[in-house]
């Protein structure tokens, strides 16, 4: 058996999706700005897209959603165009952020630091939240942007976003934040929550990779980070991508129609999966169960590095992910574990499980068996754990989960 | 950057099948106990080492027969990735049947070597050769406990990059003999910063005390210096062309102070030097006379082939006055 769960990195393409896109690679391929038939033809498609992706985010109709390539470029799109509006020309030089946003808000916002821009990056609390009054505590009159996450791509905890919004609403700050884990995944209302900007990714919920949106409340003026065309408005050129945006309004559709039914499902197979697994000692999830996303557990296992125990899932046709060690070509410790105070040890045996509604029962007994098995094999070889029972002419240690 | 570079690749793809094999199925893992010891009438060295800002932490036992310092039996304990586990085991493994002493020059480099699966093949990836250095860092501390000796004892040289186990003055060294200039071609000539690049420069997994940047730097400002310094020498030594373009003037206003100002003074005139133009054929000195020698009809002539010949005679016959 094969067990895919690393669906927060990225999901598979809903069957349904796919053969909506089908018909805009070879029938109706025309260049949606052509005045001809060819061209029009796509328009309806478009359309339709369009007004899927509104109704999944119940987005007004006076604010604009823009496709992009992925959500690296939206977040990049409005750090960069805040900067180009606010910053250079303005009278402000302070972006707020997280230590735990994905590399694209991070790297862009640590770019801007060699620009000039002062840029603070907020910790999160024990249990991965960052935390609205914190955000409020820091933001002063020169504050351009708060930018905080919706929920976390590593834990799944989901941040306070109404709280944060309204904070910035009222402090007159413009707020992004970053939804690629939430759209799809938690119902996302932007009627209920004031957000200025949220980036989006298609391959998170069941889309096709290449396919993104930036949504723009109230048709915000933001510089566009790519010229040379009318597209989109002039928002951002480049020739529409019609059929991965067709497939994108069909992906957002399917995941968000009858979303509190699906979430109950996942949550349900992830809680026994997570269940299961903390009868393993020295074992612990990062974040409470119930403010995270439904399909995400951060698994601690004391003794276990997090390369180590990806290799024997993979061996075991589990596809798993980790944020520390090895696994990456800079060898840092899980960035999202250090910031929640984990200590470097642990900070390098996260691992990352993530379901998606395809995830089946059958999949969940697989893994929790070969879960098991894995950690009994490395916890067999390992020095660290074999320093919190007997050691030679020492004494055997109860394990403690250290924290800094 | 290149177009092999583009796409990156899995780094499991990059480890060797001993890497895998012995990932999957380590052959000396486990761990000896005093009583096992014991009972053979040897002795027992456990050594601890570890790098938990990498992420890898390893424990090294050895059976050591006191009579004959051989260690006749070795396993591990290791917290790391599969490199980590792999180079854990082989180092284990080339251990056993060395004495200590001889056990102790068993570097990182034997220890991937170990593990290709042909000799021109790395094993595992530039980024995972730490995980070797580790084995050989564990080797220094039980040598150490067993002989009683700091385990920096034997560290004969500072290593500035411990993945190709290149030291500091072979860095100088290599710099000075081949005039180098950039980074990569310190990597070129000595494989320094070509694996885990963390020697390289701050900033990567792990704080080094020495920077090939630092090194780099350093060795070339006082390459420079010397030069200048050797300039100077050869400035007081008398060799004109050999000096550097401050040099030279300072040396012809020493000779005009000495030998030709007087002269121009006593009849009412001076000259300065405006500029000094070397070229393949002659060394131009551009001049302007002053006071009365100013106009004067034998600036021309007699005054400037005086001028041009004590030069010529004291510092180089290249030199070629120019009034302007």
């Amino acid at each position: 058996m094969q067990v895919y769960l690393d669906n927060n990195a990225t999901t598979m393409v809903d069957p349904l999706v796919a053969q909506a896109m089908g018909p805009f690679f070879s029938e109706i391929y025309g260049n949606p700005n052509s005045l001809h038939k060819f061209g029009t033809a796509s328009h309806p498609a478009l359309k339709k897209a369009m007004d899927q992706v509104y109704k999944a985010l119940n987005a007004s109709d006076n604010d604009d959603i823009i496709f992009t390539s992925c959500a690296t470029e939206s977040n990049n799109w409005v750090l960069k165009s805040v900067y180009l509006d606010h910053i250079v020309n303005g009278d402000k030089n302070h972006i707020i952020t997280t230590e735990i946003e994905h590399p694209s808000v991070y790297a862009a916002c640590k770019a801007l630091e060699e620009q000039g821009v002062k840029v603070t990056y907020l910790p999160v609390n024990h249990e991965g939240v960052v935390e609205a009054h914190v955000v409020k505590s820091f933001i002063t009159d020169k504050t351009a942007l708060v930018s905080v996450m919706w929920a976390s791509n590593e834990t799944g905890v989901i941040n306070p976003i109404k709280e944060i919004g309204e904070i910035c609403k009222e402090k007159g700050v413009l707020f992004h934040t970053d939804g690629v884990q939430a759209v799809g995944k938690i119902p996302v209302d932007l009627q209920d929550v004031h957000v200025d900007f949220l980036s989006m990714s298609a391959h998170k919920f069941h889309g096709p990779k290449g396919v993104g949106a930036l949504y723009i409340k109230d048709s915000q003026p933001l510089s566009p980070l790519l010229n040379g065309g009318e597209h989109m408005g002039g928002r951002r050129s480049g020739t529409l991508n019609v059929p991965y945006i067709v497939a994108m309004g069909k992906a957002i559709e399917l995941a968000t129609t009858d979303i509190e039914e699906k979430i109950a499902s996942i949550r349900a197979k992830r809680d026994r999966l997570e269940d299961a697994l903390l009868e393993l000692s020295d074992t612990f999830v990062v974040g409470d169960r119930e403010n995270r996303t439904p399909n995400t557990i951060l698994i601690s296992i004391r003794g276990v590095e997090g390369e180590g125990m990806l290799w024997d899932l993979n061996n075991a046709q589990v596809g798993a992910s980790t944020g520390s060690a090895c696994a990456s070509e800079d060898l840092q410790a899980n960035t999202v574990m250090l910031a929640i105070g984990a200590d470097n040890e642990l900070a390098h045996t996260g691992i990352r499980l993530s379901l998606s509604r395809f995830t089946t029962d059958e999949e969940i007994d697989y893994t929790i068996e070969h879960f098991k098995k894995a950690v009994f094999r490395l916890r067999a070889i390992s020095s660290s754990f074999a320093k919190v029972g007997p050691t030679p002419g020492g004494e055997s240690k109860e394990c403690e989960l250290h924290f800094h | 950057m290149a177009k092999n570079d583009l796409l990156g690749a899995s780094l499991w793809d990059a480890y060797s099948n001993k890497v895998t094999t012995l990932m999957n199925n380590p052959k000396h893992q486990g761990e000896i106990t005093e009583e096992e010891a014991a009972s053979h009438g040897n002795r027992l060295i456990v050594a601890d080492f570890g790098a938990e800002s990498c992420g890898d932490a390893v424990r090294l036992y050895w059976e050591v027969d006191p009579k004959t310092d051989v260690i006749v039996n070795s396993k591990f304990k290791s917290f790391g990735c599969g490199t980590a586990i792999a180079s854990s085991d082989v180092m284990t493994e080339l251990c056993i049947g060395k004495t200590v002493q001889e056990a102790v020059k068993i570097t990182n480099i034997d220890v991937e070597f170990a593990l290709r699966d042909n000799p021109e093949t790395p094993a595992v990836p530039p980024q995972k050769m730490h995980c070797s250095v580790m084995a050989y860092d564990v080797i220094k501390k039980a040598a150490g406990l067993y002989l009683g000796v700091d385990s920096e004892s034997f560290e004969e040289e500072i290593i500035v990059c411990e993945c190709a186990r290149v030291s500091l003055k072979t860095l100088q060294d290599v710099i000075r003999l081949n005039d180098l200039t950039t980074i990569e071609q310190i990597t070129d000539y000595t494989k320094a910063g070509g694996f885990c690049k963390s020697c390289i420069k701050p900033g990567g997994h792990e704080e080094r005390e020495y920077y090939l940047v630092d090194i780099l730097r350093d060795t070339r400002r006082e390459m420079d210096e010397e030069k200048m310094k050797a300039a100077a020498d050869a400035g007081t030594k008398g060799n004109f062309e050999s000096m550097t373009l401050v040099q030279q003037i300072k040396a012809i206003d020493a000779e005009i102070d000495e030998s030709i100002r007087q002269f121009l003074i006593m009849d009412g005139g001076d000259m300065e030097v405006i500029d000094v133009k070397p070229s393949d054929e002659y060394i131009d000195v551009y001049i302007r006379y002053l006071g009365a020698c100013n106009g004067c009809a034998s600036s021309a002539t007699g005054t400037l082939y005086a001028i041009e010949s004590t030069l010529k005679e004291k510092l180089s016959k290249k030199i070629r006055v120019l009034p302007i």
